[in-house]
């Protein structure tokens, strides 16, 4: 049993999710819906500690050996980010039922899980397959199903939003496509262990460089880098409150991987970032997307689009770290994926709870709240301070991180930049807070109740992992430096 | 009770935060909570003065909490100076609270539950200021004490309170984020530590030019001691109310920041290093044209409170100059000002406050012949100006003499000459408030109306300020002497 985990992680979730036709009742899909992700969940933690204690492991799909089967590969790395998948949506799932029930008709709660289900399985997929083209076909699925779930969202924009999306990424996969069949043409393999041996051979031609620039431009569309963002304000504004809040913390996460897996341990450094510019290209992206990003967050009205240009901002830290392309720089990076994730999953299932009560989740819906829903709009405040990276939260220990790897690395102007970056932070959440507490609700407008427990529970427990990870660090730092270590240790 | 000192220690800043438990359980029943407040102040002043018996006796403190991150941990110590810092902090809040039920009730305010709970927060970090072994655990309390007070600036919940509060928090997270956690981290990549160490922490043959630069990101990145351009959420603060004004924004929040500064001068840098650093002497120029800027704009305004936090501003540069002077002459100074100005500037506060709930009146312009009405007040308001002016029989004579001393030492003439000017000023803005209210007839009533002062809660806080004014000047002695041991013994605090 222990030793099919690494297939299992995968095959849970996608034979749960034809399952769930069986049942039917949306009470009960819901609830088996939430049991397979828990259970994926539960493998994942098994598989992080194994290879935390044994080591890399490398599972044999149908027991065809590597290069010519299909192997799946489990190293610090993709356990990490499998854990932060599955935990996140286990976590969201719990209000998954109470909130859908107001933005989707009921006959299609059974067809919510299903998508949901596969949306999960792709991503699982991406990350723990060790072969390339596998890499595709798992981005298909994860990226078809979050068409289709974006498409359910409560009014026709959802429609619109889906489609900017799947347009968007469409073109992002194909060119992930082309990129894998230019490298397959070089090497004669899609084994990205057998890849990582081969392609030095032949890294000086140049269609290796086109297949890796292929590669990243589609990745980087997945990943919403700036200026390739353009799809996902709208697609995040308009999904249902549920999804916003499984993708915001997650699906950016599985492309930030498969940048940092093709680029360090199939491509290598060597290549990424001495013969080609991409030091200078990502900095200055990243740098861009976080002023440009925070500053139109500023100016929307609608909370879920700031929250969703700060993720596009939040995008760009990540890529600031990543740039450095120093140990410290990938060890910052990685913990604040795991970081953003706890940020953005709490505040946007907070959203939820609005949309749930209040209906909308315009600004100036928002008046009056602090008093109608304390316990939502403390959660909102706690994950905003931890946006803006106050100390004692995960904000504060991704900040600080990726500091430190600047000035190691002598760059201070980027160093101040970033800290400065984080001041509009404070801007976009101080105008929900103000709004929130100061404002009195508007004159005529019902009143409305503190959320309910289905929605409270499953927010404080994020909310509390940003304060209980901002305080015990061992955990989320010692694996992200493990597995960023790992990456330079394989790395020639 | 048979408490070790490291306990009592922990208590200073845990009693605060899980007294608002107890404000918040009792917020139905008035007495009771405030008796919480008073009953938390008075236990935390007792716990801090156990401490300085302790260290008296040569007792040495080390309590480590967690550790954050590999190698910095939440971790607290005793050394001179933060005992001066909580010496004060600890006795006024205990005044203040007096104060404020006092003037929470007469002036019928809101929320008081919530201010109440804020307020002992804001205490609690303080105390963690004061305490703090390293620069993260001083940053960490000194963010929680910014967050702490937001709702407190903010309290009135007008648009004018909203606005006060933006500027606030605006300032001193743009300070504190940008600069103050940016020099942080520079000496941590640099000296590879933060904790404070007496001579300073950076290895020698370091690049001056870097480190001058991140000196320059300290003193503009500690916001609260309010160095111009970045001193204007001060007198935003002061649509709080009054106690808060009092003791927050003359006392504990200023003072956590010149605090910071000193802390930063003395055991980050080391004085020896900060003498030959290329920037030191331009901020110095910066904190002497703070001092003079400062004292101008206070002359010009109208409103007491305004001119009282213009005051204020002008005051920390003192201590900020103290601090960068780089001899013992200047920290002794700067360091026994933090506790004068304190006394002098929360006594003025009260005042003003008092003034506010009796008579109703705000500005300058208004409070002619007062002193006829509310001799009490006025008298005491008197006997602070002087203080912060610097002349018997005031304790603030004793730390601008040692100030002065210092720009002696160091030959700064042109640091001489601004320090003689401000005082100068000092006396322009200040003694004209009590001349006009003992001198000047009330333009408004001819009949002679009768003493209405304010409530007796009030009159008793500032009392008990005053005192300790006049009883700074006569017994200096124990103040002195740990601020003249905050440059030879680090030893009492590491137990070397």
């Amino acid at each position: 049993m222990l030793a099919h985990l690494p297939i299992l992680q995968v095959i849970v979730p996608l034979m749960a999710a034809p399952a769930c036709l069986i049942l039917r009742r949306p009470q009960l899909v819901w609830l088996f819906t939430l049991l397979a992700s828990a259970l994926a969940f539960i493998i994942s933690i098994l598989l992080l500690q194994q290879v935390m204690q044994t080591g890399t492991i490398s599972y044999e799909l149908g027991g065809w050996s590597p290069p010519w089967g299909i192997e799946y590969r489990i190293d610090k790395l993709n356990a990490f980010i499998a854990l932060i998948i599955s935990g996140v949506s286990t976590v969201v799932l719990l209000a998954a039922q109470t909130s859908i029930e107001k933005e989707i008709p009921q006959d299609k709660h059974t067809l919510f899980y299903i998508l949901y289900l596969l949306s999960l399985t792709g991503m699982l997929g991406i990350v723990t397959t060790g072969d390339a083209f596998n890499v595709f076909v798992f981005l298909e699925i994860s990226s078809l199903s979050a068409y289709s779930l974006i498409a359910l969202g409560r009014d026709r924009r959802a429609l619109w939003a889906s489609f900017q999306y799947l347009i968007m990424g469409t073109i992002g996969a194909t060119f992930i496509l082309i990129g894998i069949g230019l490298m397959y043409q070089m090497t004669g393999t899609l084994n990205m262990a057998d890849l990582a041996t081969r392609l030095p051979e032949v890294a000086e031609t140049r269609t290796v460089t086109t297949a890796y620039v292929f590669f990243i431009v589609g990745v980087c569309l997945k990943l919403a880098l700036f200026p390739l963002h353009l799809w996902l304000p709208n697609a995040y504004a308009h999904a249902p409150s549920i999804v916003t809040a499984f993708f915001a913390a997650t699906s950016t996460k599985v492309a930030a991987y498969l940048l940092i897996r093709f680029t360090f341990s199939i491509f290598g450094v060597s290549f990424s970032f001495t013969t080609l510019p991409m030091e200078t290209l990502f900095l200055g992206l990243g740098l861009l997307g976080i002023f440009v990003a925070s500053t139109v967050a500023i100016y929307q009205d609608n909370i879920k689009h700031v929250f969703a240009y700060s993720s596009v901002a939040q995008i760009g830290y990540m890529i600031v770290g990543f740039s450095m392309s120093t140990n410290a720089g990938l060890s910052a990076m990685l913990l604040h994926v795991f970081n953003h994730a706890l940020m953005k999953g709490a505040l946007f299932l907070a959203l939820g709870a609005v949309l749930y009560r209040v209906g909308s989740t315009q600004l100036r819906d928002f008046q009056g709240l602090g008093r109608q829903m304390p316990l939502t709009m403390a959660a909102i405040v706690v994950a905003g301070l931890s946006l803006i990276g106050v100390p004692l939260t995960v904000g504060f220990v991704s900040k600080w991180y990726l500091v430190v790897a600047a000035i190691e690395k002598g760059w201070w102007p980027v160093a101040g930049l970033v800290l400065l970056a984080s001041l509009l932070a404070v801007v976009y959440v101080w105008r929900i807070v103000e709004t929130a507490y100061f404002k009195a609700p508007v004159v005529g407008k019902e009143l409305v109740q503190e959320a309910p427990m289905t929605f409270l529970i499953p927010v404080w427990i994020l909310v509390s992992a940003n304060v209980y990870f901002g305080i015990d660090t061992r955990i989320s730092v010692d694996i992200a430096t493990a597995a960023a270590q790992s990456l330079f240790g394989v790395v020639p | 009770m048979n408490l070790s000192l490291a306990t009592l220690l922990q208590l200073c800043i845990l009693l605060p935060i899980f007294a608002t438990l107890g404000i918040v359980a009792l917020r139905r029943h008035q007495n009771l909570r405030e008796a919480v407040s008073i009953g938390t102040s008075v236990l935390v002043f007792y716990a801090v003065v156990s401490i300085y018996l302790g260290l008296q006796g040569g007792a040495t403190i080390d309590v480590n909490w967690l550790q954050i991150l590999p190698g910095l941990s939440l971790s607290f110590s005793v050394e001179p100076l933060g005992m001066i810092f909580s010496l004060i902090a600890s006795f006024l809040w205990f005044v203040t609270i007096v104060y404020a039920i006092g003037y929470m009730r007469g002036h019928n305010e809101d929320h008081q539950t919530r201010f109440y709970c804020c307020f002992a927060i804001a205490i609690g970090s303080v105390m963690g200021v004061a305490f703090a072994d390293n620069l993260f655990t001083l940053f960490i309390f000194y963010e929680i004490l910014t967050l702490s007070t937001y709702p407190l600036v903010t309290h009135a919940g007008t648009e004018a309170a909203k606005k006060g509060g933006r500027v606030y928090l605006g300032i001193l997270l743009t300070t504190s984020i940008g600069f103050f956690l940016f020099a942080i981290l520079g000496t941590w990549v640099i000296a590879g530590t933060l904790d404070f160490t007496q001579g300073g922490v950076f290895p020698a043959g370091a690049n001056t030019a870097v480190l001058g630069f991140i000196l320059v990101l300290f003193i503009f990145g500690i916001g609260k001691a309010a160095i111009m351009p970045f001193h204007r959420w001060l007198p935003a603060a002061m649509v709080a109310p009054t106690p808060v004004s009092a003791l927050l924004h003359a006392v504990a929040v200023v003072k956590a920041g010149v605090f910071t500064v000193m802390k930063v001068c003395v055991l980050i840098f080391g004085i020896d290093l900060l003498s030959v650093l290329p920037t030191t002497q331009s901020l110095l120029y910066l904190a002497g044209a703070t001092v003079l800027l400062a004292s101008v704009i206070a002359m010009r305004q109208d409103n007491l409170k305004a001119r009282l936090a213009y005051s204020t501003v002008g005051q920390l540069g003192y201590i900020t100059i103290g601090a960068l002077l780089a001899s013992s002459m200047g920290v002794v100074g700067g360091s026994m000002h933090i506790a004068m100005h304190a006394f002098g500037k929360i006594t003025l506060f009260f005042c003003a406050g008092a003034i506010l709930v009796a008579a109703h009146k705000s500005k300058v312009s208004q409070l002619d012949g007062l002193g006829r009405r509310m001799p009490i007040t006025m008298t005491a308001f008197f006997i602070a100006s002087l203080g912060i002016i610097g002349i018997p029989p005031a304790g603030g004579t004793w730390s601008k003499w040692y100030l002065l001393m210092g720009t002696m030492d160091t030959q700064q003439w042109i640091i001489l000459v601004i320090l003689l000017i401000s005082s100068l000023l000092n006396i322009a803005y200040l003694l004209p408030i009590s001349m006009r209210a003992f001198l000047f007839k009330d333009p408004t009533s001819n009949a002679a109306v009768g003493i209405k002062e304010a409530p007796l809660p009030c009159l008793i806080a500032i009392g008990i300020t005053t005192v300790g004014c006049i009883a700074l000047f006569i017994y200096p002695q124990p103040l002195y002497e740990l601020a003249s041991s905050i440059l030879q013994t680090s030893s009492i605090a590491h137990g070397q």
